[in-house]
């Protein structure tokens, strides 16, 4: 079933499409910056952009601050609403199950697919993003890679490209912890709805008061709590040395959610009257 | 094959199915009837376990339902409501994906059951088309190539003629007679009293949620005791059986009597032209409306 399920995601185009618009944010952005040179102030606008104009291969790391509080989330929850009621909508959930396919199976297959999609999706911004960097910030040769002084708040901090590299790869195992949150969200919903665009609204809407609350002062005492208080807690992989504690906690939370919304769409499913 | 006990469904305050009693034997052509609305769906999900029975007992192949129903799953061939697919996929692809979704069956021969499934429907030649660009009645037919994938013992189908003209309800009416003259236990819901007549042995009717009527074909229909006469002189007829006549249309006596051929005789014997003469059977519908007759308060759905 999990081979089934991955072949439809790599076989329906709106999957590239998706992936296709995740690749050009990052790319408009790097135009603007590469032709008008003008870096946003330090601690304002994406992380690691002034960065970037002295090395183009930060830039990977830059994308994912751009497509992470938005894009990919939207496009996570498009995905991760559509996976049940999608398939209830169009009739084919009925066939599946009497095939048979096990219902805990199905989400399974599911949840799987939505990691691949979550991995490839950040892949294609990573290596696109690499290769505009490098095309039109060039990068520094062989010194190592000089952290972003905004980051760090220490400049001329600099590591190793294989450094680099293991930082870029934590960086993308947390994105992917962080967005099986918002997919857990949007497939319990999933599994109440049979209209996918209500379970990814409702997903959505979470994330959003989620996001307005973690800035709002009056909320402090639930904020550790709030699914999107730690996603930006990867930066702290391009600190010198890493901060563990935020990512820790980030991941901890986003491990509640997926058991406790995971645990929820599990029992709702397997008691639930397929009627659609 | 699929036996039930009180078997019940309640959607909130609506009861769906009530108090059903199906019985369905190994060999059958067993045709549900009933119209719209009157739950013959939802009794065909409760016997597939998509849909949890408020009440009742459900045993299909000899294990229960839902409890064991994925034992029982693989034998079965199954379209409810419709053919359910992935419209951007043509129609091998899809059913090369429900073959390899379940158990059973390699991957090697994948290729090759599809392919005998499509031919059996009618559907041989399709091409890469997707399935979004085919007609209703080549979705039909991919729906029930897709229940026939895997040779199942039970086939389960819900209004399985819908969108057909009328050569293709006479070619899935012939393949059904077949595929159950090979052993296949056939169970099929319809509206269409003229499909269930044309193919089904037995018959059971569903009237707001509840089985109303369960029996073979041939008992239902059996003769009435009536005799329809067709003659030139209807007057003589009338005036010589004397108060056996019970209703004349015309040259057309409606005369009760258990035997066709001997009134044939006395009536010919009297000298009596007659033009047509045969036992009165009652058809189905006759039955299904005398089964269903309290319900004046019904509003029709189609």
């Amino acid at each position: 079933m999990i081979r089934v399920e991955l072949a439809k995601l790599f076989r329906r185009p709106r999957t590239y499409v998706i992936a296709g618009l995740l690749c050009l944010l990052p790319l408009i952005v790097a135009i603007f910056l590469a032709t008008t040179r003008i870096p946003p102030p330090p601690g304002q606008g994406g992380a690691f952009l002034s960065a970037v104009l002295s090395n183009g291969a930060l830039y990977p790391a830059a994308a994912m601050a751009l497509v992470l509080p938005v894009f990919l989330p939207v496009s996570v929850a498009v995905l991760a609403g559509d996976s049940v009621a999608g398939e209830a909508a169009s009739g084919t959930l009925r066939y599946l199950l009497i095939r048979p396919v096990g219902r805990t199976r199905l989400l399974l297959a599911k949840l799987v697919s939505l990691i691949v999609f979550v991995l490839f999706a950040i892949g294609a911004v990573l290596v696109t993003a690499y290769l505009t960097g490098l095309a039109l910030f060039g990068s520094q040769p062989s010194a190592g890679v000089a952290l972003p002084a905004d980051v760090t708040s220490l400049s001329g901090v600099t590591i190793t490209p294989a450094g680099l590299v293991l930082r870029l790869a934590g960086t993308v195992c947390y994105i992917v912890v962080s967005m099986l949150g918002v997919a857990s969200i949007a497939l319990f919903l999933s599994t109440i709805t049979d209209s996918a665009l209500g379970a990814a609204m409702g997903a959505l809407a979470v994330l959003v008061t989620s996001q307005v609350l973690v800035t709002l002062d009056a909320a402090a005492g639930i904020r550790p709590y709030l699914p999107t208080r730690y996603w930006f807690a990867w930066i702290d992989f391009f600190r010198e040395p890493i901060l563990w504690r935020d990512i820790e906690r980030g991941a901890g939370i986003q491990l509640v959610y997926l058991v406790v919304l995971l645990g929820a769409a599990w029992a709702n499913f397997m008691t639930r009257d397929v009627t659609n | 094959m699929i036996i039930t006990r009180d078997l019940t469904k309640r959607y909130g305050r609506t009861v769906a199915v009530d108090g059903v009693g199906l019985e369905v034997r190994a060999g059958d052509r067993y045709g549900l009837l009933g119209p719209n609305g009157s739950g013959k769906t939802t009794l065909v999900r409760m016997l597939l376990g998509l849909v949890f029975a408020t009440k009742g007992e459900i045993e299909v192949l000899g294990r229960p339902v839902p409890k064991r129903v994925k034992e029982i799953l693989p034998a079965i061939g199954a379209m409810v409501e419709g053919p359910g697919m992935y419209p951007h996929l043509s129609g091998r692809t899809n059913l090369a994906f429900f073959d390899a979704a379940g158990p059973g069956g390699g991957r090697r021969d994948r290729r090759t059951r599809v392919g005998e499934a499509l031919e059996r429907v009618g559907l041989a030649g399709i091409d890469r088309r997707p399935v979004r660009a085919y007609s209703l009645g080549m979705r039909q037919r991919l729906g029930l190539a897709a229940a026939l994938l895997r040779t199942p013992q039970l086939l389960i189908l819900d209004e399985p003629t819908n969108g057909l003209d009328p050569r293709g309800i006479r070619e899935i009416r012939d393949l059904l007679t077949e595929l159950n003259r090979a052993g296949t236990t056939v169970f099929l819901s319809s509206h269409l009293l003229a499909e269930i007549e044309a193919l089904c042995t037995r018959v059971g009717v569903m009237d707001r949620g509840r089985l109303v009527l369960q029996d073979e074909l041939a008992t239902l229909r059996a003769p009435t005791g009536r005799v329809l006469v067709g003659t030139s002189e209807p007057e003589r007829v009338v005036a010589l059986l004397d108060g056996k006549v019970e209703h004349r249309d015309g040259q057309l006596l409606t005369v009760r009597h258990p035997d066709a051929g001997a009134l044939n005789a006395e009536l010919v014997a009297a000298g009596i032209r007659i033009t047509e003469i045969g036992g009165e059977r009652r058809s189905l519908e006759q039955v299904v409306l005398d089964a269903t007759t309290t319900s004046s308060d019904r509003v029709e759905a189609t």
